[in-house]
């Protein structure tokens, strides 16, 4: 096992990480840009070095300062949380050359699942569903549009190397489909340096599912069964639950082993997760494969009982999983809903400032995971997710009123924060019905 | 019983000072009187950069860390003093005063420096940089010790300006 870890990220993940190593006995060493100086999860780490201005690309996207950190500090392993450098193949290849372990993937199979082309590909090897689509990246304006009409509108052009739900666009015929194009790729282009794009079916009013999966050195792969991350806003996940309520036994089954198919033709290793579109006949079909830790992981922790970021250390590490497929058992509901400092009524732009009133729900079947508290400053700077409430029960019914009340117990102020917008949601006929797919909060919000 | 309030407080002080400054052992003789204290120690060696972690935490996990002698406190850099300009170390790494182990230091307390002048050396990834004064003046006071872990931000020099 790894004497200490660096954790390269910052806010609620870096503390999750902190609290992992700690439990397995390790020393953890966090990093921190001047912005997030003196937060107080910083001390729950064993050392914390400041290694640049509040600015990510001169702090927590410096990767000279990240390594240096890690040599100076003899960290051995490396945890890059979501976000930042979590999917950046350069950072991990660096790790590895100067002998540090990147808690994640090794660098080839990465690459293979990162690039959705490649993924694509891929998933096809492995038999897994895909979207009927483009079979690589567009080369011309013409080849494209052709391509459209073959797969039939409407049409979805997305960026190769992106993310996010930037770079994305939809046509529904042949005379929005050109302007959406070069949109694409202008927007690909800004955001990720790379305006390679590539075509797929869209599908309508489609449901977000996605697999835990989780690989060892030792070629084991394992799933951790499927969330359902349909309530989306631009793309933006804000609500996640485990199980998917529609997915019958069988088509659960079919799910899970496709994504551990794909995941073994990568010869991945440590934690993945392959989401699909479930579309109205649930009929499932392989969107793309994150090869991190995401947002969303403590809903499937809730309903497995395993602690997912200890996993991936102890695979870090070498363990060879001491439990069988048989062993991961599925119990009950579990939901988690995203507070971000937003304003809901300025369209969600992000809401910082300092929180002056802070109260935490608590109670039976209640996790928050934050690193918050009275008199936080909400920086600028950084993504506006501040906490996540996740809640288990037994049903589906039981686990909306423990969110309801855990939302209407859950006081940060004076910021504004999606609480409410939460609320409204665990309180929508449709979604209680569950009646819901991607497009639900653009609909009815 | 006075006396004894009194040796207790004093003891209570050197231990305060033992975890200020990391220290594992103490042994004080006064006439007939002799103090010996010693502290845990972990099993696993000290890191290199112990220099700015919470000394609490690494001389043992069991000892209660009082919230203000959080890390926190330990990488900040003491006040600022008046008249006085920072060096501050541009990137993290580890601190070299002199060029190799047997030569002069580049600077020491009383040098006078130019903005070109080379006042020390943080070596990162194995890539020695050159840290330049950037100021004019006399060095007044240096913060870190030879071969010592520096973060982003650390003041590593004071200087008298001109």
């Amino acid at each position: 096992m790894f004497s200490g870890i660096l954790i390269a990220n910052r806010g609620e993940i870096a503390l999750r990480i902190i609290r992992a190593c700690h439990e397995l006995g390790i020393k953890a060493v966090a990093v921190y840009s001047e912005a997030d100086k003196g937060a107080p999860y910083l001390q729950l780490a064993d050392e914390a070095v400041c290694i640049g201005p509040a600015s990510c690309a001169e702090s927590y996207l410096n990767i000279p300062h990240i390594i240096s950190t890690a040599e100076i500090t003899d960290a051995e392993a490396i945890h890059p949380g979501y976000g930042f450098l979590a999917e950046n193949i350069n950072f991990a290849q660096i790790c590895e050359d100067c002998g540090l372990t990147f808690i994640g993937p090794p660098v080839e199979a990465m690459r293979l699942l990162g690039d959705k082309v490649e993924a694509r590909k891929l998933a096809q090897k492995a038999r897994v569903p895909v979207v009927p689509g483009s079979e690589g990246a567009i080369e011309n304006g013409s080849e494209a549009l052709k391509l459209a009409n073959k797969i039939g509108y409407p049409v979805m052009i997305k960026a190769a190397a992106g993310g996010g739900g930037r770079g994305m666009r939809v046509a529904h015929n042949d005379i929005s489909f050109s302007s959406a194009l070069s949109a694409a790729r202008a927007e690909a282009e800004v955001a990720f340096g790379d305006d390679s794009v590539y075509l797929e079916k869209y599908i309508v009013e489609p449901r977000h599912v996605e697999v835990q999966v989780m690989a060892d050195q030792a070629g084991n792969v394992l799933h951790f069964y499927e969330r359902d991350c349909s309530i989306q806003r631009r793309h933006q996940k804000m609500i996640e639950e485990s199980p998917c309520p529609v997915l019958k036994e069988r088509t659960r089954e079919e799910l899970c082993k496709a994504a551990i198919r794909l995941i073994k033709e990568a010869n991945y290793v440590n934690a993945a997760t392959v989401e699909f579109l479930l579309d109205k006949d649930k009929k499932f079909y392989f969107i793309e494969a994150n090869t991190r830790i995401q947002v969303e992981h403590p809903v499937t922790e809730m309903v497995t009982g395993y602690d997912l970021i200890k996993w991936q250390i102890e695979v870090a590490a070498g363990r060879k999983f001491d439990f069988s497929q048989r062993d991961i058992k599925h119990t009950g509901v579990a939901i988690e809903c995203r507070i971000n400092a937003e304003d809901p009524a300025k369209d969600f732009a992000p809401c910082p400032g300092t929180i002056t009133r802070y109260i935490p729900p608590g109670g039976p079947g209640v996790r928050v995971d934050t690193h918050v508290h009275q008199g936080w400053e909400v920086s600028k700077s950084y993504d506006s997710m501040i906490a996540k409430v996740i809640v288990h029960q037994k049903s589906r019914a039981e686990a909306i009123a423990t969110m309801k009340r855990a939302l209407r117990e859950f006081v940060i102020e004076p910021i504004k924060t999606t609480i409410p917008a939460c609320l409204d949601i665990m309180s929508h006929n449709l979604y209680v019905k569950n009646k819901i797919d991607t497009g639900f909060v653009e609909r009815n919000f | 019983m006075a006396q004894k309030d009194t040796d207790l407080q004093k003891i209570k002080e050197i231990i305060e000072i033992m975890e200020r400054n990391g220290l594992v052992e103490v042994e004080i003789k006064h006439g007939d009187d002799k103090i010996f204290l010693k502290r845990h120690v972990p099993q696993q060696p000290i890191p290199a950069a112990a220099a700015f972690a919470r000394p609490e935490s690494v001389v043992s996990p069991a000892d209660v860390v009082t919230p203000e002698s959080s890390f926190a406190k330990t990488a900040s850099v003491p006040s600022k003093q008046e008249d006085l300009e920072e060096i501050k170390s541009p990137i993290v790494g580890t601190f070299y005063a002199k060029p190799s182990p047997d030569s002069e230091p580049y600077v020491e307390v009383g040098s006078h420096v130019e903005p070109q002048t080379l006042v020390c050396i943080i070596e990162a990834m194995k890539v020695m940089n050159e840290i330049k004064a950037e100021t004019r003046g006399t060095i007044a006071e240096i913060l870190v010790t030879n071969g010592q872990a520096v973060e982003y931000g650390q003041v590593l020099f004071r200087i008298k300006p001109d």
